[in-house]
């Protein structure tokens, strides 16, 4: 398989070939509702992109217009290098699979599953060896004659996935396939649905609302907001380097803090913000005193809500002290934090994008 | 100011309204349904099951056993035989033709395009219109002498004279059927379109991404989706046309010589027409074992719909 480029570099030589290729895609319902807002996304051959915003962000429209179910407005959709605008999804070489996993409920799993060669008119033997090859590697093979009904959420999300697979389509499209499984599943699926791709190495573009998804199975992750990507790059790029205050506090939980200092944002995440003791080095961190409200202990960790005074306005911030960390600490203490200054991060108070560096106090 | 609430002082008080009473609201809601039943449905039905075994009319409404003799004069009776014979060709056609025109306009209903609620109140519009009304303007339509449709026909040289709807044996059954199922189309289609609906727009989007065309999706996904659907549609509109005896009324009084006499015209015509209750009563009862296994069938669609 060859190597995707996640960064999105260009390389020496002969350019790679792109999967799924978004040149100022742009969907609009009734002339004045925006969905998607002038998008450009490329993805290499056997990448995992995941796109992640908030509901409502556009990201399932994106997905539907890459598949076929809905024509773009204005731009254009390549897959494997060709302009597909105007074909219908059977044309385009995409599975999809849903968040309902719509499966044909008066079809068996077998059924369901060969359905898709059928329609292309693949002789029956053929079709029930495949569907027979696609079930093993998902490992339904002793589900074959059940119905949707029979199967749990996991085994349906699974016959869904056998069935996107049967066709060995250029791309995946998955959207948000675990949020009808109960969060005790969804992380085993995750870790399923990555093995899954590492194994077939077929192009992957995954919808989800789920920051913790889309940071474990992304090779990169597009951050979508009103209709917009705001950032795109793999996993740690976005979250240590937000382009904006959206994404900056979109991503991590809790949320990136974000202080203002004149017509600026400073930003730091609540990891980095640690009493000062802890924090090596004098001439390269900041410090301020924070007034601690409240104490959160979970699993392990401490989340520490106070208002921080001292690196800008007078501000909410939450620090997170990991489990190793066991520096006493009490509600009502007023107590010096530090930061790194590496793990600042400055935004423009007006645009929200993120500026160069800013001298460390005002 | 106080802004922390007070404790309520006073406990829980009051006392359960009949509102609230289950035990007595069910009984007493079902009350009119079940006399009504009882009244229109239930009685006469007993009535008829007597007057089949007896020599009541409307001369003499005397109750006398009389055994079958009744049902050996109805069997004897090649208008009875005709009569059934008609009912059940009467009601398969219109039916078949039924399903599958009200499959199609479902499908047309579903589609969206602009003016779609005009085009929906005009498919409506013959299920709205009187039963009477209608089949009195389809009479004026049929006429031997005035019919409009004739009119074009001879206008665009497909026929030469006029055609006498209502006046050949199988001109006349066409006739009944096409202005039955004209009228019975709509609420089956309203029925499939509901079932239609009902599907969700992931499994048609998953039909299309998994390359199936339209014949595929209507073979393979839509019609087993919406076969109990309209199972009943077609089972509702069998009890409705094989009980019917308006537009055969209305339009042929069962003419011409009988051809397009059905089962309750005949019973209405021996029974009322001639006055001979008990043999009406005898050729009513025939429609009750017919429509007894129509109801089962219904009820058992139903329960298939449940388990999807």
């Amino acid at each position: 398989m060859a190597q995707p480029s996640p960064s999105g570099e260009r390389h020496d030589g002969p350019a790679p070939a792109l999967a799924v290729e978004l040149r100022g895609l742009k969907k609009t319902y009734h002339g004045d509702v925006v969905a998607v807002d002038g998008v450009d996304i490329e993805t290499g051959e056997g990448e995992y992109l995941v796109l992640l915003g908030p509901s409502g962000c556009g990201k399932t429209t994106l997905l539907r217009t890459i598949a076929g179910l809905e024509e773009a407005t204005e731009g254009e959709v390549l897959i494997g290098g060709n302009v597909v605008n105007g074909l219908p999804p059977r044309a385009r070489q995409v599975a999809m699979v849903f968040q309902s996993y719509a499966l044909y409920p008066h079809k068996s799993v077998l059924q369901n599953i060969a359905f898709p060669l059928k329609a292309e008119k693949m002789s029956k033997d053929e079709r029930e060896r495949k569907a027979g090859w696609a079930a093993e590697l998902l490992g339904i093979e002793r589900l074959l004659s059940r119905k949707p009904r029979q199967l749990s959420g996991g085994e349906r999300q699974r016959v869904a996935l056998a069935r996107a697979l049967v066709r060995e389509p250029s791309v995946f499209l998955l959207d948000e396939p675990l949020s009808n499984l109960d969060a005790k599943l969804r992380a085993l699926a995750r870790d399923e649905l990555k093995q899954f791709q590492e194994r077939v190495g077929t192009t992957t573009i995954y919808v989800t609302h789920d920051q913790a998804e889309a940071m474990g199975l992304g090779d990169r992750i597009a951050v979508m907001y009103e209709g917009k990507v705001r950032q795109i790059g793999p996993p740690r790029e976005v979250y240590e380097d937000p382009a904006d205050t959206f994404v900056a506090t979109f991503l991590g939980a809790p949320p990136m803090n974000l202080v203002r200092r004149g017509d600026h944002l400073v930003g730091f995440r609540p990891e980095n913000l640690l009493p000062a003791e802890l924090v090596s080095g004098n001439g390269d961190r900041v410090t301020a005193s924070l007034d601690i409200a409240r104490i959160e202990y979970l699993s392990g960790d401490r989340h520490i809500y106070g208002t921080l005074t001292g690196i800008g306005e007078e501000t909410r911030v939450i620090a997170r002290l990991p489990a190793t960390i066991t520096t006493p600490l009490e509600d009502g203490d007023k107590r010096d934090f530090a930061i790194h200054e590496r793990d600042l991060r400055f935004f423009d108070a007006e645009s929200g994008k993120q500026t160069a560096a800013q001298p460390a106090r005002a | 100011m106080n802004t922390v609430a007070e404790p309520r002082a006073t406990p829980p008080q009051g006392r359960a309204k009949l509102a609230d009473r289950e035990g007595v609201l069910a009984p007493l809601f079902l009350l009119p349904a079940v006399l009504y039943i009882i009244a229109l449905v239930g009685i006469p039905l007993l009535l008829a099951l007597a007057f089949a075994f007896s020599d009541v009319t409307v001369g003499d409404p005397s109750f006398d056993w009389v055994g079958f003799r009744n049902f050996d004069a109805i069997f004897d009776d090649p208008v009875f035989w005709r009569s059934l014979r008609n009912t059940v060709v009467f009601t398969v056609i219109s039916m078949a033709l039924t399903i599958v025109l009200a499959k199609a306009l479902a499908m047309i209903l579903i589609a969206d395009f602009r003016f779609k609620w005009v085009v929906r109140f005009l498919v409506l519009l013959p299920w709205t219109t009187p039963i009477a009304l209608a089949a009195v303007a389809w009479l004026w339509m049929l006429d031997s002498v005035y019919s409009p449709i004739d009119w074009v026909l001879r206008s665009i040289g497909l026929s030469e004279s006029n055609v006498y709807w209502l006046g050949k044996d199988t001109l006349a059954m066409a006739s009944v059927i096409a202005v039955h199922t004209w009228r019975i189309v709509p609420l089956a289609a309203v029925i499939i379109l509901a079932g239609l609906i009902s599907i969700p727009n992931d499994i048609k989007d998953a039909a299309d991404i998994d390359g199936a065309g339209f014949w595929r999706k209507l073979f393979e996904i839509t019609l087993p989706l919406t076969l109990p659907v309209i199972a009943v549609a077609t089972l509702f509109g069998a009890v409705l046309t094989f009980t019917d005896m308006s537009v055969v009324y209305i339009l042929t009084r069962g003419g011409p010589e009988n051809a397009t006499q059905v089962l309750p015209s005949y019973a209405f015509l021996k029974g009322i027409g001639s006055g001979d209750l008990a043999q009406g009563a005898a050729i009513a009862l025939f429609l009750f074992p017919l429509l007894l296994a129509a109801a089962v069938a219904i009820l058992r669609s139903v329960k298939k719909m449940e388990t999807f």
